[in-house]
Parts: C-alpha cells; structure tokens; sequence
C-alpha cells in the first residue's frame, strides 16, 4: 500500500510540463557545447602554424608549443566529441515530434557534419599519437585534414540550424507530412551561407582570443619568455585578423534577419510597432503595454543601418505586426535584444583590441608593450565566449515561438515526456563537474608542463624512431 | 532504395559493435582488473589499445542516428520516445565515459586516476547494457509505429531486453578480451597475453550461454523475430555460431591473430542475423522498412553521404588502424619532461 502510494506520489510530483524543462536543457547542452566549438574547430590551425614554424625555421619553442598544445586539444577534443554526442540524443529525446516530422529535411546536413566529424576524429588521433614515430612533415600533414573537416563540419551542423530559421527544400502534402525532399535546397537554405560564415569565423575568434588569453596571463605573471609570446602571438594573430571579418560578416547577417526574418529583427531592435526612423536603443527594455524604456537611443541609427540607402526613413517592421502567439514574448524580446547589445558592445571592443595589435605590429613591427594591453588581452577570452553566446541566444531566442520558422512551433515539437525535468537536473550536474574537471585537469597539465621548466632542457624533438619498445604495460601507473 | 539506407544501416551498427564495443568490453575489464597494483598491467595495456582509436570508433553511433533520424524519422520518433530512460542512460554514461577516459590519462596521481577510472569503467558496462536492451525491445516489437510512446519501462526492462542488454555486455567484454590478447602479443607481454587469453575464453563461454538463454526467451516474446532467425536468418546465425566456436578454439590454441578475425566475424553475424531476421520490418511486424522510409531525395542524400564516408572516412579510418596497429601511435605526444618529474600535486 504504502509502497503503491509513494510510487503515485512521486509520478505525481515527476508530471511537470517538459516544454520549459526541455527549452533549458537543450538551452544548457547547447550553450556549454558551443564554448568547446571553437576549440575543436580553430585550435588545429594554430598548431599547425606553430609546427609549421617549427620545422620551417627549426624553432624548439614553437614545436613544445605545438607538441603541448595537442595534448591539451586532446582533452578539449574528448569533452567536445561526448558533449556533441549528447546533443545528438537529445534531438530525440527532448524534440521526438520534431524529428519525426521534420528528420528527412533537418537530419541532412548531420549525414555529412557525420563525415567530417569522423574525418577529424581519425586524423586528430593520428596526429596526437604520431608525434614520436611518423617523419616530422607526414606528421605535419596528418594534422591539416583536421582543421579542413573542422570548418566544414561545423558548416554542415550550422546548415541544419540555418534551415530552422529558412525552412526550405521540401514538399507537404494536405495532411503536412513531407512527400518530397530536395537536399540540396536542404543544406544551401537560404540562411546558412551567412550563418555558417558568422559561425566559422566566430570559431577562429573565440579560438584565437581564448588561447591568447592564457598566455597574456603568463606574461604578467612575469614568465615572457619566447613560449610564451608565441604562444600569445600566434593565436592573437588569429583573432585579430578573424574580429573586422566577423563584424562584416555580422553585419551582412542582420541585413539578411531584417529582409527574412523581420519579427526577430524587431526584436533585436526593440521596435514594437512598424515605424520608420527607429533609434538603435543601446541597452533598455520593453515593457507589456509595447513602450520602450530607459537605454540610451541614437535617433534613426536603426533604421539607417538597416538600409543605408534609405537611410532614416528606411521602415522597420514591428513585433505587432504579426500575432502576439507568432513573436517573440516581452521577456523573450529583451532578452534578445539585451543578448545583441552584448555581443555588438562586445564585439566592437574586440575590434578595438585587435586594432591596437594590428597598428602596433603594422609600425613598429613588434606586439603592442605594457601591462594595459596584456591586462586587456587576459579578458579577451572570456569577453570572446560571452559575445559568442549572446550571438548564439539571440538567433534561438529570437526565432521563438518557432522551431522550424513559420511552419512549427516549440510546444508541438517537444516530448510528452513529463520527467524530463529530472534529467535537466541530473545533466545539470553532470555538466558543471565536466566543465570544473576540464578546468582543473587542464591546469594541472600547465602546471606541470612548468614545473618541468620551460622547453630548453628537452630532448631531441621529432627524434630518431625509436624501436618498439617491449612490455611497458606498467609504466602508466606511476 | 530504403533497402539500401537500411542495409547500411544494419553495417554501420555491426561496425560500432565490432570497434565501438570492444572499447566498452576494454572498460568492463578494467572495471574487474582489481586494485590499484594488481590492475596496472591490463590497465595500461587497455588504455593504450583503445587510446588512439576510441573517438573515431564512437562516431559509428553518431552515424547511426543521423541515418535513423533522416531516413526513418517517425520510427526514431517512436524508439526516442518509448526508450527515454534508456537513451537518457547511455547519453549520460556516454559523457561520463569518453570525458574520464581522457582525463585520466592526463592525470598522474593514482588516487585521482582511480576516480576517473572508475566512472570510466563503470559507464563503459552500463552504456552497452542500455544498447542492447534497446535493441531487445524494438526486437520483440515493444515499439510501437507511428511516432507514439510504447511502455516507458516495460519496454527495456522485460526478459528479452535482460537478455540482449546481458549479451551486449558480454559480447563486448569477449570482443575486447580477445582484442587485447593480441595487443598484449604485440607488445611481447606474454604474461598479459595469456591474463586476457584465460578472460577472453571464459567471456566466449559466457556468450554461448547467454545467447542460448536468448534463443529461449525470444522463442517466448519474439516469436517473429525467433522464427525468421531459424529459417531465413540462419545462414548468419549459423556463420555465428561456426566463426565462434573456431574463435574459441583458436583462443585455446593460442592463435590470438586468426581468433582475432574469427571473434569479428561471429559478433557481426549477431548484429546481421538480427537485422534479417527483423526484414522487411523496422519495428518487427507493425511498420516495413519501405513504409518507414523518408522521401526519396533524403535517402539518396544520406547514400550519397555514405559514398562520400567510403571515399573519404575509409581511408582515413584504415590508416589510423594500420599505424596503429604498426605501432606508429605510440603515445600521445612527445616525452615531455614534464611526466618524468614525479608529480605529487592533486589534479
């Protein structure tokens, strides 16, 4: 009896409504995912460059930094590939509805992100495990399928993203169900060229900006030494060239949003009904009865970026202009807009950081001196992971109520399941101990690459091959 | 034309058992090798085996939902719906096994390894149960068609997910065992040859025995599936049967190499005679392959993509195994001074 009792109980308290409960989690997995994306995608380059430098120029610091650098991208690899994983199950698990009618458009371009994902799977193994025993150059060479399967990978996945924002590529019969699929107009929708790019190059920036990050630290911790500054300059390079391309590509991006996607576009701008000379409001918000308050509003900026060729008399549509269950709700609205004022407001100091180093490599040929640059440069990375996860929030946020633009909303496409609640919870958990663990194991790594003194005292790199060596089983454990 | 998607369907799925299963049988004996001193051996052994090659191999799974999800969405609907607590397990056991995995490589202190090597071996058991139980539900028709919920728990806890969850565990425990038995040769380990010879043996064992009990309680709750496996799929039951019991007399023999190719061949012809048995159904006798399929310009994009995998992916994956296997990927980077200096700091 009691026993029956407790289990009705607790199947009571387990039947919350999973729409939100979903909403988060996948919100969450995304979010902590998309922080490893540029890791995986990007950091294959600046090994590559610094392994080129290396047996180019005969630099041992530059091959330690390469060398050091695939090991720590071995355990960024790793969280990435199981994180990446777990999204692939939660498609199903958290959208069945969604996958069930939509899988034979939305699940193309995963087919060929599958691809390129395997292809850098196999060559990041080879080229992590090959150091010792395969020529310096074949090695070298081993390590470039992994940052051409890196950009196309994410590519194909932005693809699929892209699609939800510009369904297209597909035939409905009366019932809804799709008769017909043309994959091509599938993976080439009308919203992943711009996307793809803005995400591409946001890998190579965050990338860039994170990595350099750390060694900025170094420096002021007063290790400046050629590690270190290598290990700064290469990836910073990367960024700094990555950061005006992405604020054009972006810029290019919301063109697209204000001609296609015109209610997220009002929601980026805060535009609550259909006007001409809207202000860019910088921060503000709007409130239930469709006012706009507080923020410092530059008069007409909006409109005029919108369409420079009408300049401020270019018309903006508004949130009421369609349905108040077909747009975005208020909450929804500021967060987007407060997400868009971050990642411009971030973005443009980004440029500003890189434009320094660019002015200071151009004339004096050297990186910018001084503590106030390396204090700058230490938060770049976290300044660069937060502008891109306000980019991301406001291409999910800004695209609600829908799922597939226009055609599904979110509510139709998650599962009935009502404990999904707890596994939002247990993931939760999983996640934060996965995120502190990546942390410290990574430090430890530095630590003791330090402790062991720099790069000087190293043995032969790339040296002669060595004979297998026998029974070694036990060596592991030390 | 789904024929086709299905048919690479049925190989990418016989692929990841074959390459992604040994990696969790490596993690199921790791879990028994005992204490920190007693398992070092098969424990380094193990990480070393399994080191270069576990990411690549685990896209195998990835493969197989991208090709489930686009090619046959609503049956996807319908097992991600009805497999919930399953999916959910093996998603969470998946994380917690690849992260550990890496961490404890690149961690020196035992006591933290052991952590590490723990959720690491601990997961590697639970992930294959929850495949296989999968795989016994949909295969005694607990899934319903049409992209509704079948039993949430019925439907993966019931004899014949006991069964074949059982069986995953075991067969990937064999196929690793006798996978190692060949590694540790390499390595010209004999003692350690001859430590996953004896396991490798009495996993083969175990697997007879518990395919045999399946055969019964699938001649119960399956009694599609048990009767196409007695009639029409019992050339691969058979090749199974054969490919195994050769296996174990290889083993036996101390043939590690051909036992190797043998042990292969009868685990695939389990995942095939599976996948024929259930022919021409998806989900066995309430949806076909044909009636599941997605449009024709999906299918093609996915075989187009599976083209696309033979001319790129293969040569990639053959080559990562031939320089592994020729001892090219020895271990992960260069010896950097910094795993000589003895380290006594918490991770």
């Amino acid at each position: 009896m009691i026993v029956g009792e407790t289990l009705t109980g607790l199947a009571t308290m387990a039947a919350v409504n999973p729409v939100p409960w979903a909403r988060s989690q996948m919100a969450f997995t995304l979010g902590f995912h998309i922080i490893l994306v540029p890791l995986g995608v990007s950091w294959a380059f600046m090994v590559l460059i610094a392994n080129y430098r290396a047996l180019r120029k005969d630099d041992r610091a530059a091959l330690v930094l390469a060398q050091r650098w695939s090991k720590y991208m071995a355990i960024t690899f790793a969280v990435g590939a199981v994180t990446g994983t777990v999204l692939s199950f939660e498609f199903g698990l958290l959208w069945p509805r969604f996958m069930g009618i939509w899988g034979e458009a939305f699940g193309i371009p995963f087919a060929f992100e599958g691809l390129f994902f395997f292809t850098e799977a196999i060559f990041v193994a080879i080229y992590i495990f090959g150091w010792r025993r395969l020529k310096p150059w074949t090695h070298f060479w081993t390590g470039v399928p992994i940052a051409l399967a890196g950009v196309f990978g994410s590519v194909s996945v932005v693809a699929a993203n892209a699609w939800m924002n510009a369904p297209s590529g597909f035939t409905a019969n009366a019932q809804g169900e799709i008769i017909d699929v043309d994959p091509l107009a599938v993976i080439f929708n009308d919203a992943m060229p711009l996307q793809a790019a803005h995400m591409v190059v946001a890998a190579y920036l965050v990338g860039g900006f994170l990595i350099a990050s750390v060694y900025a630290v170094g420096m002021l911790r007063g290790r400046v030494d050629r590690y270190h500054k290598l290990g700064f300059t290469i990836p910073f390079t990367v960024a700094a060239v990555a950061t005006p391309i992405q604020i054009g590509v972006g810029d290019t991006l919301a063109r697209w949003v204000y001609d296609n996607q015109p209610v997220k576009f009002a929601a980026i701008e805060l535009v609550p009904t259909t006007s001409s000379d809207v202000p860019e409001t910088l921060l503000g918000h709007l409130n239930e009865d469709g006012t706009v308050t507080g923020g410092i509003p530059i008069p007409g900026m909006a409109s005029w970026l919108s369409d420079p060729g009408t300049g401020r008399s270019t018309v903006i549509q508004g949130l009421d202009s369609v349905p108040a269950d077909t747009r975005p709700t208020v909450l929804e609205a500021n967060v987007v807009h407060l997400a868009w004022d971050v990642m411009v407001g971030l973005g443009s100091l980004l440029l500003l950081l890189a434009v320094w180093y660019g002015a200071v490599w151009l004339f004096r040929r050297r990186m910018p001196a001084g503590k106030w640059f390396l204090r700058v440069a230490a938060c770049s990375g976290v300044l660069a992971v937060v502008t891109m996860e306000a980019g991301w929030v406001l291409t999910e946020v800004g695209r609600q109520p829908w799922i597939v633009y226009n055609l599904m909303k979110v509510e139709a496409a998650a599962t009935g399941n009502t404990g999904v609640w707890i596994t939002f919870i247990a993931v939760i958990v999983l996640y934060l101990a996965l995120g502190v663990t990546t942390i410290m194991v990574l430090r430890s790594m530095s630590r003791r690459f330090r402790r062991a003194g720099g790069f000087l005292d190293m043995e032969t790199p790339y040296g002669p091959a060595e004979k297998p060596e026998p029974a070694k089983a036990a060596e592991s454990e030390p | 034309m789904s024929t086709a998607v299905a048919a690479v369907l049925l190989v990418a799925l016989a692929t990841y058992a074959v390459f992604g299963g040994a990696d969790f049988g490596a993690g199921f004996w790791d879990l028994i090798a005992g204490g920190p001193e007693r398992g070092a051996a098969p424990r380094g052994l193990i990480e070393r085996s399994i080191g270069p090659v576990w990411e690549a191999n685990h896209v195998w799974l990835i493969f197989i939902f991208v090709v489930t999800w686009s090619a046959f969405p609503t049956t996807y609907q319908s097992i991600t719906l009805t497999m919930f607590v399953p999916l959910t397990i093996a998603a969470l056991g998946i994380v917690l096994r690849g992260a550990s995995f890496a961490f404890r490589k690149s961690v020196v202190t035992v006591r933290v390894r052991r952590v590490f090597g723990g959720a690491f071996a601990l997961s590697s058991v639970l992930v294959p149960f929850c495949f296989g139980a999968i795989a016994g539900g949909i295969a005694s028709g607990r899934v319903p068609a049409g992209g509704v919920a079948g039993d949430p728990v019925g439907s993966w806890l019931n004899p014949t997910s006991l069964v074949t969850g059982g069986l995953a565990v075991v067969l990937a425990a064999y196929l690793a065992a006798v996978y190692l038995v060949w590694d540790a040769r390499r390595a010209g380990d004999t003692a350690l040859a001859g430590y996953f010879r004896r396991r490798a043996v009495v996993s083969a064992v175990v697997a007879a025995i518990v395919a045999v009990i399946g055969f019964v309680v699938l001649s119960a709750s399956a009694p599609y599936v048990f009767g196409r496996l007695t009639s029409w799929a019992l050339p691969p039951v058979v090749l199974s049967v054969l490919a195994g019991f050769g296996a174990l007399v290889l083993l036996v023999r101390d043939a590690a190499r051909g036992a190797r190719v043998l042990a292969v061949v009868a685990v695939a012809c389990i995942i095939f005679s599976w996948g024929v048995a259930q022919w021409p159904y998806l989900l066995p006798e309430s949806l076909t392959v044909s009636a599941a399929a997605a449009p024709t310009g999906t299918l093609i994009a996915l075989l187009v993509a599976v083209g696309g995998a033979v001319l790129i992916v293969l040569p990639g994956f053959v080559l990562l195994y031939v320089l592994d296997q020729r001892r090219l990927l020895p271990e992960e980077g260069v010896e950097d001074p910094a795993d000589r200096a003895g380290d006594t700091e918490p991770g």
